[in-house]
């Protein structure tokens, strides 16, 4: 296979106009999503410190109950659907062609689509603060979100189902790219474990985001033209629509934590030096994780009108969830366990997701123990473990992700010094604030309320604090980023010494990625064993090396 | 291995299992727990918290080991040991997980039993039931009948075995209070008051939205779902006052949706009862539920729109 021949200065390079048009280049795509959805993360994270503002105090004075009903509404949404899931999409769209060796995604026009639908739906879910906005909870359980106001709700659904599209159109293309466009070299089990991550995740995608769609759309016509598939007042269950939204959204939480364990598992051999540990078992624990997330959703209605052999049955299913976890948590501790750490910011990250999501993941086998989640279902307990994995697992993982692969994209590393302050203040605001939910929780303190008992108020007050710290530590990354594209120490096209495909190409990539077909010289994690201490070559040497050999 | 390191992990696994075992019962994150039930389901907690604690020191002391032991030298640019994995070690931890999650689902199922959970009554979907004549009548407040029988938590076994009639009162949730219907004698009050050492078997139901019955002393909750009813059982030990808290967002006013929990002796029950009975039969036009209704909910009544209607609708339909 021939490439045309080019060399990298007389390649058209990338224009700052092109981030704003419909551009088919898959990095191009991966940082318009990226820098999409860290301007929802902002707006998300403006709506949570209202919350914990208002949460300062036991009454309910910095704002209206309405209102506060619509901030926790939508900055649960935003969060979700506006910042987790499509910057994992971004991260998939920049670095999945690179990884496997490809030129592009194999639908690069229907990836471009996915992305332009991120705006839209996210446009129209900040329009309903101008309009009326939802305020029945990203749940939206019927028959509540039939009575609080239909043209908020309509936004809500509208704007969920076009991001949803989004969401399995990008997936459609993360799993046609990877089947499809990998170097012939390239067996599944030499694929880097993010590539692994993304095809559990977008399996998940595929099977679950429908259902969300039916649910979506049937309450859709409860609230427009009352029809009674959820309205118990014409016979409806509302039940049915919990069964069909956790089909959907307790999958999420996977869809939004497998990238990052992918993330995860190529940071550390990277910065360890060492090969991941169990390389089949973390791939083969991504798919175990895909499978058990489509049968669990029950366990988020232990409470509700549900008997007792699906209770037990979904709390067994939960709890297995655990052993495929575990895996790839333990896998993690042994690959940096005697390696030779560089404790740069992407590392830190890396090793503070490990850190964070191990609380989070020690809560949820709690919460899956039916009768402990009696107590705790619905509590700020379930507030501080969900916040754990996905602010303290999902967002290490992504910052992790950027300071590990920002020289890539930009050609210049992020300060360090920043990056280190960022990382912990970060770690510090997040445990700050997400720590003292669990005991409130046990305490007694149920969630999504405005008004709550005076005893509470020192461990809010705490919580609260942690929140504008976790607001503070956003500058340092913000003010590193801006900084470092345009005066960023310049990095080559492999500054970490890593030894997946994305970095046998310039930074940043030529605009058709690889100046011709990429070698595969060695496995993804070959840390170590390659290249002898007493006879170490750079990258670029032995891959020229290899080149000669096989007569290119 | 050394012996020296034999020896030094040796002692740390006794120091993680020590700490483990002591704060797993010593955490004091729970609330003062007023029946069998909640103490089954503080047993269940306090063994999930050992295993969480131990598990939580050794994840976090390996990484800051790790970090603090395997940093990069800075002269040393040569990459660490060539370990790709280690089978038995891989059957380990995942062997180790999968045992503790056994034992945690079946230690769980055990706890179920024991508060009621299995109790065919209401366990178990029994399929159509008939539609009570009075609740179609009611239209828009109170949702019909659903096609399902009560589900949640029944009699436990050990009250099975004592033979003892459980106490049944009718919790109806609407937006933004309580009302409990004492069925045999017809009482409708807006705080629940329960006779110590005698079984209560709640039965659930909402007349709007959902809302979820809670209270943290008894360690249980149960949604109220319009059109379907849902039982909840529970033996109260230690007289006191305690907070009954709406669980699932209802509205607005959701924080403010709490009343209380009183567990009393015998004689303080029937003579409260009594003055009920009393105070209902006077003025069957009173409003109940708003001249007891608590301080929090008070000043949001009129926006609420608890009104003298609705309460008389309420009545009417729970009697
Ligand atoms: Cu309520």
């Amino acid at each position: 296979m021939t490439t045309p021949v080019s060399t990298s200065q007389t390649e058209p390079q990338r224009n700052w106009k092109d981030y704003f048009t419909f551009n088919t280049d898959h990095k191009v795509i991966g940082i318009q999503y990226l820098v999409t959805s860290f301007i929802f993360y902002l707006i998300g994270g403006a709506l949570a410190a209202a919350i914990r503002t208002e949460l300062a105090t036991p009454e309910s004075d910095f704002v209206d109950p309405e209102v506060y009903n619509q901030l926790f509404t939508v900055h649960g949404t935003v969060m979700i659907f506006l910042w987790i899931v499509p910057a994992g999409a971004g991260l998939a769209n920049y670095l999945i062609p690179l990884m496997i060796g490809a030129k592009d995604m194999a639908f690069p026009r229907l990836n471009a689509v996915a992305f332009w639908l991120i705006p839209v739906g996210g446009l129209l879910l900040m329009a309903s603060f101008f309009i009326e906005a939802p305020q029945a909870g990203w749940t939206s359980y019927p028959p509540l979100s039939l009575t609080m106001g239909q043209v908020g709700e309509e936004i809500w659904i509208l704007s969920v189902l076009i991001l949803g599209t989004s969401s399995i159109l990008g997936a459609i293309n993360f799993l046609a790219t990877i089947i499809k466009m990998r170097i012939p070299e390239m067996g599944w089990f030499d694929m880097p474990l993010f590539c692994w991550s993304m095809v559990a995740t977008a399996i998940m995608v595929l099977l679950s985001t429908p259902v969300l769609a039916a649910a979506l759309i049937m309450l859709s016509f409860d609230l427009l033209v009352g029809t009674s598939f959820f309205d118990p007042n014409g016979g409806g269950d509302p039940v049915v629509y919990q069964h069909m939204f956790w089909f959907y959204s307790h999958p999420a939480v996977y869809i939004m934590i497998l990238p990052f364990f992918g993330v995860i598992s190529d940071i550390l051999p990277v910065h360890a030096r060492k090969p991941i540990f169990g390389y089949r078992a973390i791939a083969l624990s991504s798919l175990a994780i895909s499978f058990l997330s489509l049968i669990v959703w029950a366990h988020h209605m232990f409470t509700t009108g549900t008997p007792a052999w699906l209770r037990i049955f979904f709390m067994a299913t939960t709890m297995a969830v655990a052993i495929p976890t575990g895996i790839k948590v333990f896998g993690w501790c042994a690959t940096i366990w005697g390696g030779k750490l560089r404790l740069n910011s992407a590392m830190l990250f890396g090793i503070g997701f490990v850190s964070s999501f191990v609380i989070g993941g020690l809560s949820g086998v709690m919460l899956a123990s039916t009768p402990f989640d009696l107590h705790a279902h619905d509590t700020y307990f379930v507030v501080g473990h969900f916040h754990y994995v996905l602010f303290g697992g999902s967002v290490l993982g992504l910052f992790g992700a950027i300071y590990h692969w920002f020289p890539k994209m930009t050609g210049r590393y992020m300060n360090e010094f920043w990056g280190k302050v960022h990382f912990w203040l970060t770690l510090i605001g997040l445990n700050i604030t997400f720590l003292p939910m669990h005991e409130l929780g046990l305490e007694g303190m149920n969630r999504r309320i405005a008004i709550y008992d005076a005893e509470f108020q020192p461990l809010n007050v705490v919580a609260t604090l942690g929140s504008y710290l976790l607001a503070v530590s956003t500058f340092p990354f913000m003010i590193n980023v801006v900084w470092a594209i345009f005066k960023g120490q310049p990095a080559s096209g492999n500054p970490w010494k890593a030894l997946t495909l994305e970095w046998q190409t310039s930074s940043p990539p030529l605009i058709e990625n690889f100046e011709e077909e990429p070698v595969l010289w060695c496995g993804p994690y070959d840390y170590g064993i390659d290249v002898p201490p007493e006879d170490q070559q750079s990258v670029q040497e032995l891959l020229s090396e290899v080149k000669t050999d096989m007569g290119r | 291995m050394t012996t020296a390191n034999k020896i030094t992990i040796i002692v740390l696994a006794i120091l993680i299992a020590i700490i483990s075992l002591w704060y797993g019962q010593n955490h004091g994150l729970l609330p003062a727990a007023v029946a069998p039930e909640a103490e089954a389901i503080d047993g269940l907690f306090d063994f999930m918290m050992i295993i969480a604690t131990g598990l939580f020191l050794l994840i976090q002391g390996l990484l800051i080991y790790t970090a603090i032991r395997f940093r990069r030298k800075p002269s040393d640019d040569t990459d660490g040991p060539p370990i790709e994995g280690n089978v038995a070690l891989e059957i380990v931890w995942t062997g180790i997980p999968t045992v503790i999650v056994l034992i945690l689902s079946i230690y769980s199922f055990e706890v179920y039993s024991t508060i009621g959970g299995l109790n065919p009554k209401a366990a178990k979907d029994e399929g159509p039931q008939p539609v009570a004549e009075e609740t179609q009548s009611e239209q828009g407040l109170m949702a019909s009948a659903s096609d399902y029988l009560a589900l949640g938590l029944g009699e436990s076994p050990a009250n099975q075995a004592k033979n003892l009639t459980p106490l049944s009162i009718d919790v109806n949730a609407i937006q933004y209070a309580f009302l409990f219907t004492y069925p045999d004698t017809g009482v409708v009050a807006s705080e629940l008051h329960v006779p110590v050492g005698q079984p209560i078997q709640l039965n659930i139901s909402a007349g709007d939205v959902i809302h979820a019955f809670w209270v943290p002393q008894l360690r249980l909750k149960q949604d109220a779902i319009p059109g379907r009813e849902a039982q909840l059982s529970f033996t109260p030990e230690k007289p006191g006052t305690y907070p009954i808290i709406c669980a699932e967002l209802c509205g607005p006013y959701h924080g403010a949706m709490k009343t209380n929990l009183i567990i009393e002796s015998q004689q303080d029950y029937e003579a409260w009862l009594q003055q009920q009975q009393v105070a209902q039969s006077e003025s069957l036009d009173n409003a109940v539920a708003l001249e007891n209704s608590n301080s929090l909910l008070t000043p949001y009544a009129n926006q609420l729109g608890v009104n003298q209607q609705l309460l008389d609708e309420l009545k009417a339909y729970s009697q």
